[in-house]
Formats: structure tokens, sequence, C-alpha cells
């Protein structure tokens, strides 16, 4: 890799290197970046431009002169704060929880061997497949009548600051992303521990250390980059989830929508066909997982390997 | 479990008192290990495989409205009247197709991005970043990007067909190519998935067999398509796996586009038909059976693989 800064024989391979067919190869790369990126570049230009701008000027190019506004980005600031902050609520603790549950799984099924366990394991590799409609009306069904945790911890949700009774139906969301979120994780911190050397392991039950004693002293230390990978991977899968948000939330106007339930509406009946403010709005929503998968894009490829 | 201890290797009957037995159990590893996996197993359990129950339970009904189900009449008349409806066959057609087309154009050009790639390309690294990149965004924010790039007025795709003397098309708005369209926009996000399996796979195979067909003097094209894509098996079948999960998601990019419960015409799959049904119409019964016909579907997909990733031991 000539990522490192440059030298002389670096540079007389890249002479060396420009056959035709290597011209070509590079052309090739060039159009899957052009491919790649087209939608995003012509929706960051957008989000920049006016009305105006949007109809008269070419997508992709940049705005400028009176083109240029900030209106977009501020109503999408104001319609998308509070949701963004709702997503964030909800994302975080259930990501937190599904990968304490998922390691504390997998270790049970990988590091301590006993008779069944891969009964046991094929239920939680099924469970990866299983489409979400498959479950959706008895879930809707669970959290509405059955047990309507909502309404029972609504009067704690709104003494706590900033949040309001409507709130508390993120407790209930937050439980069901856990338990649909458990299968993958699991699955995934399997495959790492399966690679790790069974002699620490080994020699530390021959010690006599207990079963919780070698999970936190020695496997949760050894799997510390695959609980990076983790929380990269399910952070951005719940942030993105939108269908448990539609059938446990429902409604995109209620103040604890979170923000992949308010962006198709805000999109469908706010702005009609306004590209600027649809531009503006999903890219602030993409932000935070932008962020993070381009501050760990190592971590994230690495994470799609191993799911494979 | 306890039967594991009452006979030793010889065969023999395990003449230890009961109480020593119960004690050797309860000190054995499945009891230790069971508070660890004991818990995400009853929530997991409880989410998908009670779930999963329930639902055909419900199907079985004819739940639908705000009256709560009735379990006293158990029929598969919502499954008669799906096989009986044409919205039904439409939209089972699309997500065939839908599965089928994304997940082999994903494969192709993914493999296609993975050699390219793979032939000591200068920032390779970063190059894969951008190729991955659109993985990292919802659904939501796909279909918005993609409802902006097919307008009709100024889009740019629209702009790249004008520009070379074609009249605009309406892709989403013409029920005969939406679906193409919406399989293009998919593949754009995720074929870059497909590209990471298959360059993780093309790393793993030594270069001495690249070398050595060089020295036999096959050309570059040639040795990739007899010797090293052919080797390439498992990763293609993982990945497909994957891909096709991703398509049974499709719902939510479809949602999306319109933001109501009716997708553009032309793309309706039966996830969005189920949704609908469902949540729309409150139709729980009938939404119930669609969704287990595509449990079935996704089971149909999965099996094969499980089991071929048992017959090799990976599992």
């Amino acid at each position: 890799m000539s990522v490192s800064t440059p030298t002389t024989d670096d540079f007389v391979d890249w002479y060396t290197d420009l056959t035709w067919t290597r011209a070509a190869l590079y052309a090739l790369v060039l159009l899957g970046v052009v491919f790649f990126l087209a939608p995003l570049e012509t929706g960051l230009m957008t989000a920049f431009k006016s009305d105006a701008a949007v109809i008269r000027t070419l997508p992709f190019l940049p705005p400028f002169g009176d083109g240029f506004t900030l209106d977009n980005a501020q109503f999408a600031w104001n319609h998308l704060s509070g949701p963004l902050l709702n997503s964030l609520v909800m994302s975080i603790p259930a990501t937190l929880f599904t990968v304490l549950f998922a390691s504390m799984a997998a270790y049970g099924l990988t590091m301590v061997d006993w008779r069944g366990q891969l009964a046991v394991l094929s239920l939680f590799m099924v469970g990866v497949f299983v489409p979400y409609q498959a479950v959706l009306v008895p879930l809707a069904r669970f959290w509405n009548n059955i047990f309507p945790l909502g309404k029972m911890v609504a009067p704690y949700v709104a003494s706590l600051p900033y949040f309001t009774e409507n709130h508390a139906v993120l407790v209930p969301l937050i439980i069901t992303h856990v338990a649909y979120g458990i299968p993958i994780i699991t699955v995934l911190f399997r495959s790492y521990m399966q690679t790790l050397p069974t002699s620490l392991v080994e020699s530390a039950m021959i010690d006599g250390a207990s079963v919780t004693k070698i999970y936190y002293r020695i496997i949760v230390p050894l799997c510390k980059p695959m609980f990076a990978v983790v929380f990269i991977y399910q952070f951005t899968q719940i942030y993105n989830e939108f269908l448990f948000s539609l059938t446990l939330i429902g409604n995109a106007s209620s103040s604890a929508a979170t923000v992949t339930l308010v962006l198709p509406s805000l999109g469908a009946s706010v702005s009609g066909m306004d590209f600027g403010v649809r531009m503006a709005a999903s890219l602030l929503a993409a932000i935070p997982t932008l962020i993070i998968y381009v501050a760990f894009a190592e971590q994230f490829a690495k994470g799609l390997a191993t799911e494979a | 479990m306890a039967t594991q201890n009452t006979t030793d290797h010889a065969g023999r009957t395990d003449e230890r008192p009961f109480s020593e037995r119960l004690r050797h159990f309860v000190n054995g590893t499945f009891v230790r290990s069971l508070p660890f996996w004991g818990i995400p197993f009853l929530l997991m359990g409880s989410a998908v495989y009670a779930g999963i129950g329930w639902n055909v339970l419900i199907s079985l009904t004819d739940y639908e409205g705000l009256a709560s189900a009735s379990y006293s009449h158990l029929d598969f008349e919502m499954y008669a009247r799906a096989f009986g409806s044409s919205t039904f066959w439409t939209a089972a057609q699309n997500t065939f197709v839908l599965l089928v087309a994304f997940t082999v154009i994903c494969l192709v050009l993914g493999l296609v991005l993975a050699v390219l790639l793979d032939r000591n390309i200068r920032y390779s690294e970063s190059i894969q970043t951008i190729y991955v990149l659109p993985m990292a965004l919802s659904f939501v924010i796909t279909a918005q990007l993609w409802l902006w790039m097919y307008s009709p007025d100024s889009g740019l795709v629209n702009l790249a067909i004008k520009a070379l003397g074609f009249s605009s098309i309406d892709f989403l708005g013409n029920p005969k190519i939406a679906l193409a369209a919406v399989i293009f926009a998919l593949v754009w996000q995720f074929s870059g998935y497909a590209m990471v399996v298959y360059l993780a796979g093309l790393r793993s195979i030594p270069t001495s067999q690249f070398e050595a067909g060089k020295i036999d003097g096959a050309s570059t094209a040639r040795i990739y398509l007899r010797v090293i894509i052919p080797q390439l098996r498992a990763s293609s079948v993982s990945a497909a796996v994957v891909l096709m999960v991703f398509a049974l998601k499709a719902f939510t990019f479809l949602y999306s586009l319109t933001g109501v419960f009716r997708p553009p015409n032309g793309t309706d799959i039966l996830a969005t038909l189920m949704v609908r049904r469902a949540f729309k119409y409150t139709e729980w019964a009938y939404g119930a059976a669609i969704a287990t016909m595509l449990l079935l579907l996704a089971l149909g997909v999965i099996a094969p693989y499980l089991y071929y990733q048992h017959k090799h031991g990976s599992l």
C-alpha cells in the first residue's frame, strides 16, 4: 500500500504500472466510485440549493450565488432534531443490552462443552433469518393488549426531564430490538470465539476458576475486537430499522417517533416533491451512521466479512 | 443430561448414590453455563418462536378489526383466500423476481468489483470503503436518494438519458419498469457487500496458483475464470443467503418511496402486502396468513444453506 508518503520508488512503480490494461482497470474502478457516490453527491448538493436552483441547475453541480440556501437544512433540523434524539435514546441502550446478552449466549454455547449445544445453536441461527413480518401481528397484540408495558411505565417516563408519556413506547421497542438482535450477534460472537485458543480456558478451569470468572476475566478481554465490530453493526441496524417503529409507535407525528419513521412521511406530506428538503432531511438522518461508518470503516468491513 | 453420568466408558451402570450423581449434574457444565445462554435464549425464543407459533395460530382464525381474536374456529380460510387472490399471486411473483434478480446481479457486480480491487489497485482500502458506503444507510434514506435520482424532471438518471437523446422515463411511475428500477437501487446499496465477501475469499487463495497459471502461459482473464473463481463457491453461497435476507427486508425501501402502505404500482411484494392488509385494513388473520407464507419462503432459502454448512462441518 502506498497510502503513506510517496517516495521515488513509488513514482517509478506508478509509472511502469501505466500500461493500457492497467489504465482500463483504473478507469473501471473509477467508474465504480462514481456509481456508488453519485446518489450521495447529488443528494448533498441538492440539500443546499434553493427551490429554483433545484429545477434550473444540474443536480451534481454545487450550489452557487443566490442558488445557495440553508433553509432546507434549517427545516430538516426543526423537524428531525427531536426524532434524532428519540432514535439515539432507543438505539444506544438496545445495542448495549443486545451485545451483553449475545456475548453471554455465545460464551455459554461455545466455550463451555455440553451435549445438545448444536440444537440450541441452530435455533439461534434460524432466528437470524426470520422475516419480521412473520411475528409482527403477535408483537403488536402483545405490547398493546396482553402486556401493555408502555402504558405501565408511562408515569415513570413522564417524570424524567425532557421525556413525555408518549416516550414510554420506546421501552417495549428497546426490548423488541434486543430480542430480535440477539440471534445475529450471538452467531457473530460464536464465530469469533471459535478462533480463540482453548488452552487459556482449559488451564483456567484446571486452576479452579468458575464459569463466571472465566467469562469476564478471559473471554471478554479476548473478544475486545469483536465487541467493537458488533457495537457498530448493531447500532447501525437498530438506528436504521423502520418496521418495528412503524408498528409499535405507529404515528409519525408522535413525540416519540424515531428518525426513520418521520422521514418517509416528511417526504410525502409536508414537502410534496420538494427535493431540497428531502435531501437535507435524508442526509441529516444519515449523519450518525455515516460518522460511525467512516470512523470505523475497517471494523465495519470486518463485521460484514465475518457475518458470512 | 443426567443420563450422561449414569454409564461410564465401559458401559457399566453407574453405581454412585443418587445424591452424588445429582451433585455431579448440578456442578456439570450444562447447569453452570445455563445462566449465560439461558436468559438470552428465553428472550429470543419467546420473541421469535412463540411469536411465529402465535402468528400461525392467528392465521387460522378470522381475526380482524378491533374485536379480540376467537380461537374456537380454526381453518385454512385465509390461505384459501390468498390463493384465490390475484393481488397475492402478483406479490408472490414480484417477491420471487426481486429475490432472484437482486441476488444474482449483486453477486455478479460484487465479483467484478472484487476482482478489480484484487489487481493491486492503489488506495484499494479507501475505494473499498466507498463501495460499501451505501450499506451504512437506512432503506428509508436510500429510498429518498433514489426518488431524486429517478425524478423525471431533473433527476440525474433522466438527465443522462436525455443527454443521450432519448426522452425522459418515469421509472417509478411506470408499473412495467418500476420493479426493475427498485432492484437497480437495491443493487446500488448492497453489491458492496458481495464485493467484501468475495474479496475476503480472493485474498485467502494463495498467489502461487496465479503464478503457476502465468508460467503455463494462461492469460489473466483465463486464470480467473478457470482457476480462481471456481474456488469462490463458499463465498458465493454465504453472500447469496445474506443478500436474500436483505431482499426480504425490502419492505422499508418500498414503503419509504411513497410514505404510505401502498408502494409504487408494479412493486407490491408479499412483505408490503402483509403489512398493508394487517395494519391498514386491520385484517389481522389474513395478514398473518401471508406472513406465514413469507416465512416459509425465507426458510426455503435458509434451510439448504444451514444443511450445506452442517455438511461441511462449519456450523
